[in-house]
Parts: structure tokens; C-alpha cells; sequence
């Protein structure tokens, strides 16, 4: 059998900046797998401008923010697999994975990073009611064959869900000559970001209907033309506010999933909100060694992001690789309260934490003029102002040691608060 | 006088930007929560410029398209041009990111970029 100290499932950003982290702390036996044949995930599909703001401080597309990460990953001579798919992970840290030359082995490694990503919600997933012909494709699914394999879907679209890949793909069907119709949103808001509003649809005058959802699909072979409707308060159609569109294709952009089927075969606990692993302060899994960053871990809006906490993971692997671990400290559970739908993570070890770690979250609503404040037990250790708190933006609080050190601390809650 | 709205991107909050024109002067921004609004609402405007991202073909490669940005913004107005120049746009691999592709895309000044590589077919 194959030894590694850090076995990386992903060579997506999570998965490099994992690697370049755990090798900066002193990790030199490192292996990432990668299933595509190469490195950087989704970013090659992102041909879009806009990442890299917060790492280097300028905008860059999806394939030159993770060729950044690639060449570091290249300098530091860390190893990789390309092709090479993983069947199965162990709680004991042995990792099954097959590719076309070597067939199917197995590592065993002293730490796992999960660093998976997501995955898109399908239609049968969302329930669309009519026929079930082609040229129906998620955005994630179009964006692939635009930008990488040259090809275009369809020539008249209309888009549900209004997330951020349905908006990117709206102006890139634009471009390249089809005509968006309309992109519909079940929700009376987008979770897409209001940049991506103004320059991806606004620009191109493609109507948004909020609180609107698909209640037909028509067409035998191809799609030959989608109904949406007004929804209630209860998000169910209204009769009578049924709009018909010819078109040929339907994109779905309608919420992500983090990716965790390998996670489940290793026995890690996933949360029921995020869809990923319930992780402590150093983003390590209910099993032991094994850690969790990026999208497997919830869904990110931002790379730079995820990139931030990947390295964290590496940092944290590298640590427990080190000088192993210690679960007996005491661990206080973090509980998401009034507007928070989820923390990551879920539990601070006051002892072992460094001396801050950033919590993320996001809420369940959009709230105005409110506060986000957090407690140590009954102690409020921290409150911010802010104007606007939207579900589509991802929300983040920094614990300090030093608020959590005194003995009899029950729980950590975060919430939000209406300003006077 | 001519008012304007937008909708400002600075921020989730997605201040709804009234700007009254005189011609091409700006009057006044109203509507903003702060400094960044009336920033936006200026040049968005006076000289509203993207950055357009998008992919050509290529000849002998490895993969069939190159993903490829403008090298700086271009002017709003002018996208639907450069995308139609680019429309029969062939490179040959291979291709390095950064390589220019185009120069002067539609008179604009701004090279067209690749963004991605292109190995040569082996």
C-alpha cells in the first residue's frame, strides 16, 4: 500500500490551497487527486472576470486565479493526479482510487483534506412539472460547453433561478448570439450578487421576475416553449399569471450542494443546513484526520473565500500530522439563533483554537438596518452594525481566545439583532 | 434635464440611483447610502466601460476554444461590436495565457488577451 502523510480529494482552489498551505507548515509528502484531467475545478468553466479581488487585489478570470494556485502547487513540486477518481474513503484514513494506468489502488494516509466541491440542484430534484425533452441543462452544465468545449445549447433561452451561474450564463448565451427571454426566480429575491444583476442582465435588458417559477415544459424531442407563473407568499402558482415563451432551451440555476458521498462512506457527520460536514474550529470532520474546506464544506459565493479557508485546512492537517490530536479538551457548541440559518464551524475548543478564528454564516432573510451579535453564554463579546444582511452573501464573525477562555461557557450564539 | 436610474453595485444593499443629467453634465446623484453610490453613478453615466470575457476558436489545439478577455474595460456601447469581430476569430496552438490574440479589437485600443492555454494537438 501506497503512504502519504495528506491525501487531497480535489484539485479544485479548496484542494491547492490546501496543498500549498500544508506544505508552507512542513508537510512534504502530499497528494492531490484530481478527477478532470486538470487542475483548477470549476474555475476553467468561470471564463468571467472578478476573482481575486481579496487574495491578490485585482480582478482576474476563473482560469488565471487558479493558474496562481497551480503554479504555486508546481514551484513546491507538491504531486497530483489527474484522471484519477476516488471510490472510497475510511475512517481509518485509507483512500480507494482508480485512474487508467495504474487501475485501482489504495493509500493509506495520516490525514484526508475533503476538498470535493458541489454539485448543482437537478431538475428532478426541483420537481418541474412537463415533458422531459432535451435542452434542458443546468447553467453549471451549459457553461461547461460554451467555454471549454465550444458549443452552445440552445439559441432561445429562458433561465430559472437567478443564482450566480444562471446571471454569468445569461450575458454569455447573450454574447455568443441566443436571445435570453426572461430568467425567472422562485424567491421575491435574488441570491445572485447585484453586480452580476446590473451587468448580466440590466446591460442586456433581460427581464428578472421575481417570485415567479416554471409550471410547464413543452416540446417531445427539444423544448419547444416553458410557462412560469407568479408565485404566493406560500411559493406556490397563482392561476391566472401563467406567461408562455418559445424557446429551445431551459437553463436551471437553482441552489448548490455540496458534494459528500465519499464523506458519508467515511463515516463523517454532515449538517442537515449546509449539506456538508459538521466541522471544529480546525475544520476537522466528526473522524478524526480528517478535515473539510470550500464547497464540500458549505457553499462559498466568493473564491477568494474558500481559497482563505483552504489554506486553514492545510495549516490544521498539518498540525494534527505533526503532533497529533487532542479531542479531550473542553468544546462549545456554536448555536446558530434568531436569522442564522448555519455557523461553520460548529464547535470551538477554547484550549486548542488559535488566538482568532473566523466563523461563517449566512441568514435566513434579508434584514435591514440590524446588528450581528454574538455571546459567550450570557456575555455579549461582540456586536456589528450593518445597513443590510442579504442570504445571498455569506456573513462572517471572528472569535478572540481571549472571550472564550473562562470556564462555564455553555454555548456561543450568534444572532440578529434589530438596531434602534 | 434628464434623470437617470440605476442601480448601484457597490453593495448587497443595491441603492436605487437617481442622477439628473444636463446634456452630459451630472447635476446630482440622489438615493445613495454613500460615497461609492455617487462614485458609481458618475461614470456609469458619463463612460459606462466593461471588460468583456469570452472564448475564440482554435485551430490544432488540444481544446477546441481559448477562453479570452479585453485587456482593459471597453466602452459599454461597443460590446456587441467586438463580440461580432470575434465571431470568426481563429488562433492557432499553441496558446499561453497572456498571449495577445487580437490587437485593437473594433478600433477600441485594447488588445484582446488569452486567459487560458492552449496546448497543440498531439
Amino acid at each position: 500500500m501506497k503512504q502519504y502523510d495528506l491525501v487531497i480529494v480535489g484539485g479544485g482552489p479548496a484542494g491547492l490551497a490546501a496543498a500549498v498551505a500544508a506544505r508552507d507548515a512542513g508537510i512534504r509528502d502530499i497528494l492531490i487527486i484530481e478527477r478532470d484531467g486538470r487542475l483548477g475545478g470549476i474555475l476553467n468553466q468561470c471564463i468571467h472576470n472578478g476573482f481575486g479581488l481579496h487574495t491578490f487585489q485585482e480582478e482576474l478570470t476563473g482560469p488565471e486565479y487558479a493558474h496562481r494556485f497551480i503554479e504555486q502547487v508546481q514551484e513546491r513540486g507538491i504531486e497530483y493526479k489527474l484522471n484519477t477518481m476516488v471510490m472510497e474513503i475510511r475512517k481509518d484514513k485509507t483512500v480507494v482510487a482508480m485512474n487508467g494506468d495504474e487501475g485501482m489502488f489504495v493509500i493509506q494516509a495520516k490525514a484526508v483534506i475533503l476538498a470535493m466541491g458541489c454539485r448543482e440542484r437537478s431538475r428532478g430534484a426541483l420537481n418541474l412539472p412537463g415533458y422531459r425533452p432535451a435542452g434542458i441543462y443546468s447553467a453549471g452544465t451549459a457553461q461547461r460547453l460554451v467555454n471549454m468545449e465550444g458549443q452552445m445549447p440552445g439559441k432561445r433561452v429562458v433561465i430559472l433561478g437567478s443564482g450566480d451561474i444562471g446571471l454569468i450564463m445569461a450575458r454569455r448565451m447573450t454574447l455568443e448570439g441566443a436571445k435570453v427571454e426572461v430568467v425567472a426566480e422562485l424567491m421575491p429575491y435574488s441570491g445572485g450578487l447585484k453586480r452580476n444583476i446590473v451587468q448580466c442582465l440590466e446591460d442586456f435588458h433581460i427581464p428578472l421576475k421575481l417570485s415567479h417559477t416554471v409550471v410547464k415544459i413543452e416540446g417531445r424531442k427539444r423544448v419547444e416553449a416553458v410557462t412560469i407563473a407568479k408565485v404566493g407568499p406560500d411559493r406556490r402558482p397563482i392561476p391566472g399569471t401563467e406567461e408562455r415563451y418559445e424557446c429551445d432551451t431551459l437553463l436551471l440555476s437553482c441552489g448548490l450542494i455540496p458534494e459528500n458521498e465519499l464523506s458519508k462512506g467515511a463515516g463523517v457527520e454532515l449538517s442537515g443546513i449546509t449539506g456538508g460536514p459538521v466541522v471544529n474550529d480546525a475544520l476537522e470532520t466528526s473522524v478524526e484526520g480528517i478535515f473539510a474546506c470550500g464547497n464540500v464544506l458549505h457553499v462559498h459565493d466568493l473564491v477568494d473565500f474558500v481559497s482563505g479557508e483552504a489554506a486553514k485546512a492545510g495549516e490544521y492537517a498539518a498540525r494534527y500530522i505533526q503532533k497529533g490530536d487532542k479531542r479531550e479538551g473542553r468544546s462549545i457548541l456554536l448555536r446558530p439563533m434568531e436569522g442564522v440559518r448555519y455557523t461553520v464551524p460548529t464547535f470551538i475548543r477554547p484550549q486548542e483554537m488559535p488566538e482568532e478564528v473566523t466563523v461563517r454564516f449566512r441568514v435566513a432573510d434579508v434584514y435591514r438596518d440590524c446588528a450581528v451579535v454574538t455571546y459567550a453564554g450570557d456575555r455579549q463579546i461582540s456586536r456589528r452594525r450593518k445597513k443590510i444582511l442579504a442570504p445571498g452573501e455569506m456573513e462572517q464573525v471572528v472569535l478572540k481566545k481571549e472571550d472564550l477562555m473562562e470556564e462555564g461557557i455553555e454555548d456561543i450564539t450568534i444572532r440578529i439583532e434589530r438596531e434602534a | 434635464m434628464e434623470e437617470r436610474q440605476l442601480t448601484c453595485i457597490g453593495c448587497p444593499m443595491g441603492c436605487q440611483l437617481q442622477v439628473l443629467m444636463d446634456g452630459k453634465e451630472v447635476q446630482s446623484v440622489t438615493g445613495n447610502t454613500c460615497k461609492r453610490g455617487e462614485i458609481y453613478a458618475r461614470k456609469e453615466v458619463t463612460d459606462p466601460t466593461r471588460i468583456v470575457t469570452t472564448t475564440v476558436r482554435v485551430l490544432g489545439g488540444a481544446v477546441p476554444v481559448v477562453s479570452c478577455k479585453t485587456g482593459a474595460d471597453i466602452p459599454k456601447d461597443r460590446i456587441f461590436d467586438c463580440c461580432h469581430q470575434l465571431r470568426d476569430l481563429e488562433v492557432k496552438a499553441p496558446v499561453r495565457m497572456g498571449d495577445i490574440l487580437l490587437k485593437d479589437i473594433c478600433g477600441t485600443g485594447v488588445d484582446l488577451v488569452a486567459t487560458s492555454e492552449a496546448a497543440a494537438r498531439s
